[in-house]
């Protein structure tokens, strides 16, 4: 950390003798502090006004909403927006799509886990030959854009009759989640030194026994976080679940939203808030759980280069 | 940096002078560590089977149908003609092809530079912020970044509601503006001016943290002795945090490229919101638009393959930086 308080540079600053570290000096650097500590909040205001402002309406009557008075809060609680989106029988049922949602995620979530579990130790523990051509690959794969495959994905699919269906989307997804949850839980696996097996394994404990009791343990964490970001993508996937799940009943949530706030139009934007607000609270719940992790992966061969 | 950052490692009961018998990774053990039933290659299956039949096998046929003469009357078993370069011509001699592109790559640059302009100038004030107040951003600054891209874009386009939006309301009631039931949307300059902040205010949080925590990296003591040597602040950025953070720039600012290059969702879901289709489209709504919206496979294929070879040739830097990283 460069500078824990607004201070310590100026304290510092004291000891050279060629500069006279007057009063005005230590003013002005408090001055500074409480310029920067305004713009902060500033910035702070920007960044959240629109989880606000989306809460705020879909806690609002919709006549209320549609005035000339803007409302900073919801004066006039009601729940009756999230009572509309949730079981009023429209042409787009949320509860179905929740479902649907839900199925799809956590499904994707448990196979990619396994599947990259497996893969990230096989390029962790092992040395192999087509080890480095696997890698590479995994890196090219995350940047082929989904825009550009949804067609043929959709013809594919559309072929082994998958299209609207659970297991249809969760495979595309699991694909979609694969190289990132390969690539960040290697980090992971990587992060725990083989000679904690091989201490167990000196202790007596078999080969997968030291894994199994050493290192995979150690691995919970990585697991988890991993999953939740398996979790995330999957949840807020809007493209592909468009394209291959675009039947009414197999639609997830990010479909339903688009299609109920096309059909409401702007006549109802506080039931359409409610409906958003359903949407991203598991997301931001989940985030702010494992942010901490986020970057490291993307950027951590940029760090040691 | 290590992407492990909790869960010390214990060892329980090892001795201290535990030999390493091996070393970590060597030939002769990676083949016994699991057993025999557990070769490298076995446990690769699953993940390489999935990517194979999601990834690959639709890659294959849609590098093929970017050379065929692919339309709706194939997809209803008509045998697809094969035409060469055909549909590539045709992209490539299509004025609208170009105006997409050149929308693509102009938003693309505007969004880059002003994210990463504004994401660093955030980091640079964290560092000399009172714990409260960089408590505070840090939290903003997460609530902006966990928001589903759709969810934040429906919230935005409700903001700027041309007839009850939050926007319009204060320009009007508390400016005094002009702007009644002012369409943010309808216009595609200041439709792409709508798109862009969605755009920004959901990728400056990424910037800030990753700058932010390559900021914390650059020793305190290099920094102190440029000052006493009489650097400025802008000379000791210049000079000693740039050289310090280049490569975690250049990183940050290929994915951020790459992320607004194939911008869907903002786009698509504006355009549902109140945009004119044409004048606004960019590379991944046009394919969208080309493919399943007029049922040319062909020239859709053709102009997801070019975009895929755009985005590659600017993913090679973070490729080869990532895998920097694999000590091979």
């Amino acid at each position: 950390m460069t500078s824990q308080t607004a201070l310590g540079p100026t304290l510092r600053g004291t000891t050279p003798p060629s500069k006279r570290v007057t009063s005005g000096a230590l003013r002005r650097r408090k001055t500074t502090t409480v310029v920067l500590s305004i713009i902060a909040v500033i910035i702070f205001l920007c960044a959240v006004f629109p989880v606000y402002w989306m809460i705020n309406t879909s806690f609002q009557p919709n006549n209320e909403i549609r005035s000339t008075t803007l409302h900073f809060w919801p004066d006039n609680f009601t729940l009756r927006n999230y009572y509309t989106v949730l079981f009023e029988p429209g042409r787009t049922p949320f509860l179905p799509a929740l479902g649907n949602s839900l199925m799809v995620t956590l499904l994707t979530v448990t196979v990619a886990l396994v599947f990259a579990f497996l893969a990230s130790l096989a390029v962790t523990r092992f040395r192999f030959k087509s080890r480095k051509a696997f890698i590479l690959t995994i890196l090219i794969i995350q940047m082929i854009p989904a825009e550009a495959m949804i067609v043929s994905t959709y013809r594919v699919l559309d072929g082994w009759h998958l299209l609207n269906t659970i297991a249809g989307l969760t495979l595309v997804y699991v694909a979609t989640v694969l190289p990132f949850t390969i690539w960040t839980l290697r980090g992971f696996v990587n992060g725990i030194p083989v000679e904690l097996e091989e201490a167990g394994m000196v202790d007596g404990l078999s080969r997968s026994g030291a894994f199994w009791k050493i290192t995979f343990p150690l691995l919970a964490p990585g697991l988890v976080a991993t999953g939740v970001f398996g979790f995330i993508q999957a949840w807020n996937e809007f493209l592909l679940a468009l394209v291959v799940n675009s039947r009414p009943d197999m639609m997830t949530l990010p479909v339903w939203l688009r299609t109920f706030q096309t059909l409401t139009g702007t006549t109802n934007w506080a039931a359409i808030m409610a409906g958003s607000t359903l949407m991203a609270i598991p997301v931001i719940v989940f985030f702010l759980i494992v942010q901490g992790r986020m970057t490291s992966g993307l950027v951590s061969g940029a760090v040691k280069g | 940096m290590s992407t492990l950052n909790s869960a010390p490692p214990r060892v329980p009961d090892a001795p201290e002078e535990a030999p390493a018998t091996t070393p970590a990774g060597g030939k002769a053990n990676a083949r016994g560590r699991f057993g025999a039933k557990f070769t490298p290659y076995s446990l690769l299956v699953p993940s390489i089977v999935v990517l194979g039949v999601v990834i690959g096998w639709p890659l294959i046929n849609l590098i093929i149908m970017s050379f065929q003469k692919f339309g709706r009357a194939q997809v209803f078993g008509a045998p697809p003609e094969w035409i060469g370069f055909g549909n590539y011509a045709k992209v490539l001699g299509d004025p609208t092809f170009w105006e997409v592109l050149g929308r693509s790559l102009l938003f693309c640059l505007v969004c880059v530079v002003i994210t990463m302009v504004l994401g660093t100038l955030i980091a640079m004030m964290m560092t000399r912020l009172t714990k409260f107040f960089r408590l505070l951003l840090s939290v903003g600054l997460l609530l902006a970044w966990a928001m589903p891209a759709l969810t934040a874009t429906i919230v935005w386009g409700w903001i700027f509601d041309t007839d009850y939006g939050v926007i319009n309301n204060v320009l009007v009631n508390v400016f005094g503006l002009d702007f009644q039931q002012h369409s943010w949307l309808i216009d595609p300059v200041s439709f792409f001016f709508v798109a862009a902040i969605i755009v920004i205010w959901g990728a400056v949080p990424f910037v800030t943290f990753t700058v932010y925590a390559g900021l914390s990296q650059v020793p305190d003591e290099v920094l102190e002795a440029a000052s006493l040597d009489g650097a400025g602040y802008l000379a000791r950025f210049r000079l000693i945090v740039f050289p310090y953070l280049k490569s975690i720039f250049v990183v940050v600012t290929i994915l951020q490229i790459i992320w607004d290059l194939r911008v869907f969702t903002q786009i698509y879901a504006l355009q549902g919101i109140g945009g004119i289709k044409e004048q606004t489209s960019t590379l991944g709504v046009y394919i969208y638009q080309t493919s399943l919206g007029s049922g040319e496979y062909g020239i859709g294929g053709a102009i997801a393959v070019i975009t895929v070879i755009i985005l590659m040739a600017i993913s090679l830097y973070y490729v080869r930086q990532s895998i920097k990283e694999e000590e091979l």
